[in-house]
């Protein structure tokens, strides 16, 4: 049985300028120690797959179909289940360190409370763990900073405090939300590695969200890319990489900065990312696909199934350029 | 008392940011402000208001200051509001025509309220861009004085001033006008740190423009919207002030009056019945003070449409 | 944190000088006033103010000695109106009365307002939260000298229930109607800039990270939102705080609570400037020490501000 299955999942905003279909019929799993990278543009839904797995949309968000972590169905669940499960066996990372800790409360406090919670540890044993989890994500001298406040500390330091944090219940799932977007290019470097530290020490499945295919090669077993809030193609990551099943993907590839290739340009695909309150009756990529086919614009492709690969899209495999 | 700071300072965000779009911001804002029901509705009110006060008169059967002395000792059932005797809204207890008078008050209560928002807004305005503009010591020396003024229990001084120097429209106007322009400078002061380092500033202080031209003509201008939003709700505020001193009688002088004097005095004769002396200033002082407050806050709405 | 309580105090105790050098300006340069002898004062008034100020000495030796009286022994010298009366007299006659009201106006307007809000906004969008708005809209055309002759009206006129003046040593019955007149606008704005303030909060990040990690929704709200929220309802403490002492003065006067108030409008009407004086000045030290505590809470909270 897989960690997490999602099937179907469907997730509608509804807003004064009417509905906004995020995610629409997005469905992958994970198993248990793996690391799945879910890769789109903003907008394409993949953050949303997130928060409706931890319960955390927005009011104005709906979620149907099932996501289902050990056999039980997350969306299913009231609050108050959820809670159970939140950050003691399903954690979450979010992309924005800086404002992802609460400034008012302590390092210490915002850590303790999560053991004190689900393991029901005194707030001093707690307080403890929580400086162990701290050296663990290497942020130095941490018995004596654990007391002081957010903003102390610089964006890195508080996306591994946010990292520590996640991990003090020895989650099995993290769900990474573009953790590196808001850092320096070299602190992005040492997080990844801190990520993939973790799944080596702990064991945790992974999903890392991202936009950037670049932090993905050499972290995820397979990559998942998104677009409209669908699945493009999925696969493992370095078939994905080597060759790309679906316009978008390669695409994106092309537009991956290389230091191996001298290119004179850096590709960029055209036109720009859907209005989610009204996606094309067809394929959402057509309107800015190089390689669009004359049904691409009316009928949405359905979801092929070869052996450890899926892909959208009505042309054919060969074709892709 | 005064506006809420914070709610009015998204007007100068969402201005910057309209201008960054290239969108028409007073167009849209325009449409906005005349989708929002509560807003047009108060709006007429506020026009009717003031033609109340300004027209009334034309239908009053009486002076304002005619005492009506055939109604002395029998208020109670000669000077209820009737058509007949053309007291439409009764008389006082002077046997004063109360429909001349609440015109009169909602007139001054509206003139008081106009001139006290605009030297309010004008004084804080000019004052808050001359800080900003400047910068460095003068803006520090001069905000700090913002500070310290602000502390101070104004309506105090101001009861003190109209005791030292005689009660008249004019020193009213002064002390509510010089009391609520501190808010409205910090605000200036914070928009125009922005402004001022914007292109056409800039090209104005490399010219060499003097820079009071480029306060009046190239940073106040660019307050307008703000400056709009926090007068509009400055001005039940200060009607408001204007009746709290009216209603302790230290306001206007008889035989002029305000809707607080008027209040005042309802309320003094509410105790035998005679309801109608409070109801109707009451009725046009609540209305006055709703109208504007929801004009406002359309008017906030239109300029900066975040969700609030 | 000491020294940021000195560097607060550096600008209090200036603010207080001007004040009191503001006042008496004032005073000095009133037509009528004692200090040109326009207006014939009672001899023995005379008599007190002259052995208190010294009429013939020059004007800065006068506001010398009135400073220094002030501010070496809080002696705001004789009343101009009353022979066998000064000021600190009165003070102590009515500044109990005023801060007995003022003090349950403040602590209803707070936690009533601040509760309202923060029900409305976690119960957005519901019957409670209308309910707030719609009593947070309507109070802002209820300042207290509406309220005041409204609840009259109603608890003592109608029903019966109340007394309509009068204070009594302070028993609740007589407490109730100054206290609801005094606090309701104050309440209503709290609940609005409270609700507000703690929608803004419940949509940060922090928030949403604090509900990732399973926390229940008592917990986020109390532990993680709570502070951030209060503190736009803290700035709003000191105008709300000189709007309610001002007000206290239409509650002295309609409801004859016999507070600081009424001696300062008796005293406005009788020119009697001493008095006027010492009031304006007590209000005003109240205020700035006010703003003082509210600056240093602003800091406890908000572990950003350096102090």
């Amino acid at each position: 049985m897989s960690l997490l299955e999602i099937e179907d999942l469907r997730v509608t905003f509804t807003t004064a300028d009417g509905d906004v279909h995020a995610v629409n019929g997005l469905s992958l799993n994970i198993d248990k120690g793996e690391t799945l990278a879910i890769v789109g543009e903003s907008g394409s839904g993949k953050s949303q797959t997130a928060f409706a797995a931890m319960g955390l949309l927005a009011k104005n968000g709906q979620a149907t179909g099932q996501a289902r972590f050990d056999g039980q169905d997350l969306l299913a669940m009231n609050t108050r289940q959820l809670n159970k499960i939140r950050s003691k066996d399903m954690a979450m990372i979010f992309q924005d360190p800086m404002t992802s800790l609460n400034p008012y409360l302590r390092v210490s406090d915002q850590m303790a409370e999560v053991l004190m919670l689900h393991q029901g540890l005194s707030k001093s044993a707690a307080v403890t763990e929580a400086v162990r989890m701290l050296d663990a994500v290497r942020i130095p001298d941490a018995r004596a900073r654990i007391t002081m406040f957010p903003h102390e500390f610089s964006g890195g330091m508080r996306q591994r405090i946010m990292i520590a944090m996640s991990l003090l219940c020895q989650p099995r799932l993290l769900i990474a939300d573009e953790p590196t977007t808001a850092l320096d290019v070299t602190v992005q470097a040492q997080i990844m590695q801190l990520l993939g530290d973790i799944r080596q020490d702990f064991g945790t499945a992974i999903i890392l969200i991202t936009h950037d295919l670049g932090i993905v090669a050499g972290f995820c077993d397979r990559t998942l890319v998104m677009y409209g809030g669908q699945i493009m193609e999925e696969g493992p990551t370095d078939d994905i990489f080597s060759d790309p099943s679906h316009p978008y993907t390669s695409g994106l590839l092309k537009a991956v900065p290389r230091l191996d290739k001298e290119t004179a340009e850096l590709a960029t695909i055209a036109g720009e990312p859907p209005d989610m309150s009204r996606l094309p009756a067809g394929c959402p990529f057509s309107p800015r696909c190089a390689q669009v086919l004359d049904n691409c614009r009316a009928e949405r492709p359905s979801l092929e199934v070869t052996p450890g690969r899926r892909r959208a899209c009505h042309l054919p495999v060969k074709e892709v350029a | 008392m005064f506006p809420n700071r914070a709610a009015v300072e998204g007007v100068g965000d969402a201005m910057e940011l309209a201008e960054v779009k290239g969108r028409s911001l007073w167009a849209d804002a325009r449409t906005r402000f005349f989708r929002n029901k509560a807003a047009v509705i108060s709006l007429i009110m506020l026009i009717m208001v003031a033609g109340f006060a300004l027209f009334g008169g034309v239908f009053a059967q009486y002076e304002n200051d005619f005492v009506d002395f055939s109604l002395i000792g029998s208020n109670a059932y000669k000077g209820v509001p009737s058509v007949e005797t053309g007291h439409y809204f009764g008389t006082d207890s002077n046997g004063r025509d109360l429909f001349a008078r609440t015109v009169q008050g909602t007139g001054i209560s509206l003139m008081v309220g106009v001139v006290g928002a605009l030297v309010a807004v004008i004084v804080g305005t000019l004052y808050g861009a001359t800080a900003g503009y400047y910068g460095g010591r003068v803006d520090g020396l001069m905000m700090r004085i913002v500070d310290v003024l602000m502390s101070i229990p104004f309506m105090f001084v101001l009861i003190l001033m109209l005791v030292i120097f005689g009660r008249s429209i004019f020193m009213l106007f002064l002390g509510i006008g010089l009391i609520s322009w501190l808010d409205m400078a910090r605000i200036a002061r914070g928009q125009t740190l922005t402004i001022k380092n914007k292109e056409f500033v800039e090209v104005a202080v490399a010219t060499g423009v003097h820079p009071v031209k480029i306060i009046l003509r190239h940073i106040v201008p660019n307050l307008l919207g703000i400056v709009i939003v926090y007068a509009t709700l400055l001005v039940p505020n200060m009607i408001i002030f204007e009746s709290f001193i009216s209603f302790l009688g230290l306001g206007v002088q008889e035989p002029a009056t305000s809707l607080g004097a008027l209040i005042n005095e309802g309320s003094r004769t509410m105790q035998f019945g005679y309801y109608w002396q409070i109801a109707y200033p009451l009725f046009f002082f609540v209305v006055t003070i709703f109208a504007f407050f929801f004009v406002g806050d359309g008017l906030r709405d239109a300029l900066d449409p975040k969700d609030r | 944190m000491l020294s940021f309580v000195a560097r607060r105090l550096a600008v209090a105790i200036p603010t207080l000088l001007i004040l009191v050098v503001l006042s008496f300006v004032l005073m000095y340069s009133a037509p009528g006033g004692p200090f040109n002898s326009e207006r014939p004062l009672p001899p023995e008034v005379l008599a007190n103010i002259e052995a208190k100020y010294g009429l013939d000495q020059p004007f800065w030796k006068q506001i010398v000695n009135y400073v220094v009286g002030v501010v070496t022994q809080f002696d705001f010298g004789p009343s101009f109106q009353y022979k066998d009366r000064t000021v600190n007299d009165v003070i102590a006659q009515g500044f109990p009365v005023t801060l007995t009201y003022g003090f349950w106006s403040f602590v209803v307007a707070v936690t009533v307002g601040v509760s309202l809000g923060v029900a409305a906004a976690i119960k957005q969008n519901t019957w409670l939260d209308y309910l707030a708005v719609g009593i947070s809209i309507g109070a802002q055309v209820l300042p207290n000298f509406v309220m005041a002759p409204i609840l009259l009206l109603v608890f003592t006129l109608w029903l019966g229930w109340l007394p309509g003046g009068g204070w009594e040593g302070g028993q609740w019955n007589y407490l109730i109607m100054p206290v609801i007149a005094l606090s309701t606008s104050y309440m209503a704005s709290i609940a609005r800039i409270t609700r507000s303030s703690m929608l803004e909060v419940l949509n940060t990040n922090f928030i949403r990270t604090a509900q990732a990690k399973g926390l229940p929704m008592r917990r986020v709200i109390w532990r993680h939102a709570m502070k951030p929220t209060i503190l736009p309802v803290l700035s709003y403490l000191g105008p709300a705080f000189v709007g309610m002492i001002t007000g206290s003065v239409i509650i002295d006067v309609f409801f004859s609570t016999g507070g600081i108030g009424q001696f300062f409008v008796n005293s406005a009407f009788n020119r009697d400037y001493s008095v006027i004086m010492g009031i304006t000045i007590l209000v005003g030290t109240l205020t700035i020490l006010f703003n003082l505590v509210v600056d240093i809470l602003y800091a406890w909270i908000d572990p950003k501000i350096r102090y």
